[in-house]
């Protein structure tokens, strides 16, 4: 389905694809902070993610012909230097976040002309470019702290454009201020982690650990240092109960914020410790297992239903949803956990749905609030009378949240399940079944109050949201549409993603 | 006739100030055969201005050295070291790579020279104008507050 890119690109280009994905948005982020105008500096982010995008496709392509690629920076050889590398479990995450980045910035245009002040547009479209290209360089980077680094570049610039939303919301301020701390405490235990690799393994790169760690396996600084990582890591990614800082984030930061990092950041988190944990460290490990079995494997189970649980008693539409996004990182997390082939690609392949439908939940959302002025689930009452297109993707969205068939929450919920029962995992498929359960009552609160309830005199003011929010918006639903028909081309990335991951990240 | 309460401290820091700029170009071109540089420079030159924006109020400091032009140096500096590594790539080799800086044969060693002290040149003019946007974005910030009204 997909085009050639690859061949398009000239010659000369295509070695340098590693690095082409993250230099073009960081580069450009300082000169969108130097324009006066602020619709160049959207023009100049959209080119640069736009190019970005295409790299990202490039190398997937590229990945998929040639199997690992691997790029020295300043011609320093790995395991020495640092490595760009991309193999299938990071290129399926460089095109998700660089697809979800494109829409994004469309969906932009329209958002923070109300949400943002003049006079800082163009300095939140360059941070907003650097939280891009941090998370891409998360993804690509075959570095363990280097890893780190783009971590903090990007959740520094995430801190910002949270706070950005205080010039409406004053409670966006105590929100990143919430989200800073914990974002800093989960960075600190990744690095200390690494330190602690370092110190017993002697490097800093990836694959180079890998190899040394299962000499050195059973040494208490190990164990301590994967201890920090999971930790670390599980808190960037909002794996319960250190998803605290999530709900206010999103609640109160502007619409489009809230929109890119609900599809990207906690995604790019949960690649990095899918990374760390089977491409450095490996499923085999048997503090890994105890791990697996009696810490990731609880905690997904009690997210996927304690927090649908808190989800179903929000008021708030936003914070409902956040509070859903955390329970669907308990789905991803229990696929992990089952440390088979089978459960880590059913968890990629919901993590890329759930990018696609929470991404589109979010902008339909917005769509609405730009001419309601409120996120409040009562405002919310027949607004489908108004913003018909609108209130349709929301819709379709929102089944394919709750995993109604014909969708691509069902596919990979399917997918879930299987890889559970593969192990006699029971009880995982009950609590993923009482998850989805609560899913529909939440969903159904919101759909009801969107589409059946009758609107009072505020409601009928609300207007169709502009084209521009509803072209990313339509292209993320008609995707879950799609790719609940036919999920061949995501569930082929997903599987080459297990593969090189289970085969201890050499193909 | 209005008494200076600070005139020690005027006197100092307009002896210190220049040794202070002066020691950070010191540390800035030493960078390129040891460790850090740009970074340390960065700071003790910021430091400098923020010093005398201490002593001399944060007005006098922004006719100094101007908050756009602070922020200017940031993006220029931040640029200078990306564009080194692009220049690399666009000499033939992989980015950052200074063996491709300027054109020499294969045991020409001249580029890693060159190319460290023009990033550690971008690192200088990236951290003192991040540093001096902080003091100022702190330092002008007017209390929405009073404390009289607490």
């Amino acid at each position: 389905m997909l085009i050639d890119v690859l061949s398009l690109l000239p010659e000369s280009w295509v070695r340098h694809l590693p690095v082409l994905v993250v230099l073009g948005p960081m580069l450009l982020s300082p000169i969108c902070a130097a324009m006066p105008k602020w619709r160049i500096a959207w023009a100049l982010a959209l080119f640069g993610i736009i190019t970005s995008s295409v790299f990202a496709f490039a190398l997937l392509q590229d990945v998929m012909a040639h199997g690992r690629i691997s790029y020295a920076l300043g011609g320093w050889a790995p395991p020495l230097g640092i490595e760009f590398a991309a193999d299938m479990l990071n290129a399926p995450v460089l095109v998700l976040v660089s697809v979800i980045g494109v829409l994004a910035t469309i969906f932009a245009m329209p958002t923070i002309v109300q949400d943002i002040n003049e006079e800082k547009r163009s300095l939140f479209l360059s941070a907003y470019l650097l939280c891009f290209a941090g998370l891409m360089g998360v993804a690509i980077t075959g570095d363990a702290f280097n890893l780190f680094v783009f971590l903090e570049i990007s959740s520094i610039s995430t801190y910002v454009l949270v706070a950005i939303g205080g010039s409406r919301d004053r409670r966006a301020f105590t929100a990143a201020y919430n989200y800073l701390i914990m974002g800093s405490l989960g960075a600190t235990f990744y690095v200390i982690g690494i330190g602690f690799l370092y110190a017993a393994t002697g490097t800093l790169n990836m694959a180079d650990m890998a190899s040394r760690i299962p000499e050195v396996a059973d040494s208490k600084t190990i164990h301590a240092g994967f201890a920090f990582i999971v930790a670390g890591l599980a808190l960037k990614a909002a794996m319960f109960p250190l998803h605290q800082w999530l709900p206010n984030a999103y609640t109160y930061s502007p619409s489009f914020v809230t929109v890119f990092l609900s599809a990207t950041a906690t995604k790019v988190a949960f690649y990095a410790l899918v990374r760390l944990l089977f491409s450095v460290f490996s499923p085999e490990l048997e503090f890994q297992q105890v791990v697996f079995t009696w810490v990731l494997a609880p905690m997904a189970a009690v997210a996927a239903i304690a927090c649908s649980f808190q989800a179903v008693f929000q008021t708030n539409i936003k914070r409902m949803l956040a509070y859903s996004s955390v329970a669907q990182v308990g789905y991803m997390l229990m696929g992990l956990s089952l440390a088979s082939a089978a459960g880590l690609s059913a968890s990629m392949f919901h993590m890329i749905n759930h990018a696609l439908m929470k991404g589109a939940l979010f902008m339909a959302v917005a769509g609405v609030v730009m001419s309601l002025g409120s996120s409040q689930l009562k405002d919310f009452a027949g607004v489908a009378r108004k913003a018909p297109w609108t209130a349709t993707a929301l819709g379709i969205s929102a089944l394919s949240l709750v995993g109604v068939p014909l969708t691509a929450g069902f596919l990979s919920k399917v997918a879930l399940f299987q890889a559970a029962l593969m192990q006699d995992w029971w009880w995982a498929v009950v609590v993923l079944a009482i998850s989805s359960v609560l899913a529909v009552l939440y969903v159904g609160r919101m759909l009801e109050t969107v589409f059946f309830k009758t609107p009072g005199p505020a409601q009928l003011q609300v207007k169709e949201a502009p084209l521009m929010l509803l072209i990313p918006l339509w292209v993320l639903a008609l995707g879950s549409i799609y790719f609940g028909l036919d999920a061949s081309f995501i569930t082929s990335l997903t599987d080459g993603a297990a593969n090189v991951a289970f085969s201890g990240g050499q193909p | 006739m209005k008494t200076d309460h600070h005139v020690i401290l005027r006197v100092t820091a307009k002896f210190l100030i220049p040794i202070i700029t002066l020691y950070a170009f010191y540390v800035q071109f030493h960078g390129d055969y040891s460790p850090g540089g740009g970074f340390q420079a960065g700071v003790i030159f910021a430091v400098g201005i923020i010093l005398y924006a201490l002593i001399f109020g944060v007005v006098e400091a922004l006719r100094l050295v101007p908050a756009t032009f602070a922020r200017t140096l940031a993006l220029f500096g931040f640029l200078l070291y990306g564009s080194v590594g692009v220049w690399a790539m666009l000499n033939g080799g992989l980015f950052l790579d200074y063996d491709f800086v300027i054109p020499e044969g294969p045991d020409g060693h001249w580029g890693q020279h060159i190319g460290i002290i023009v990033i550690e040149l971008g690192v200088l003019f990236a951290v003192a104008g991040s540093m001096l946007t902080i003091f100022y974005a702190f330092a002008g910030r007017a209390p929405e507050i009073d404390d009289e009204d607490w």
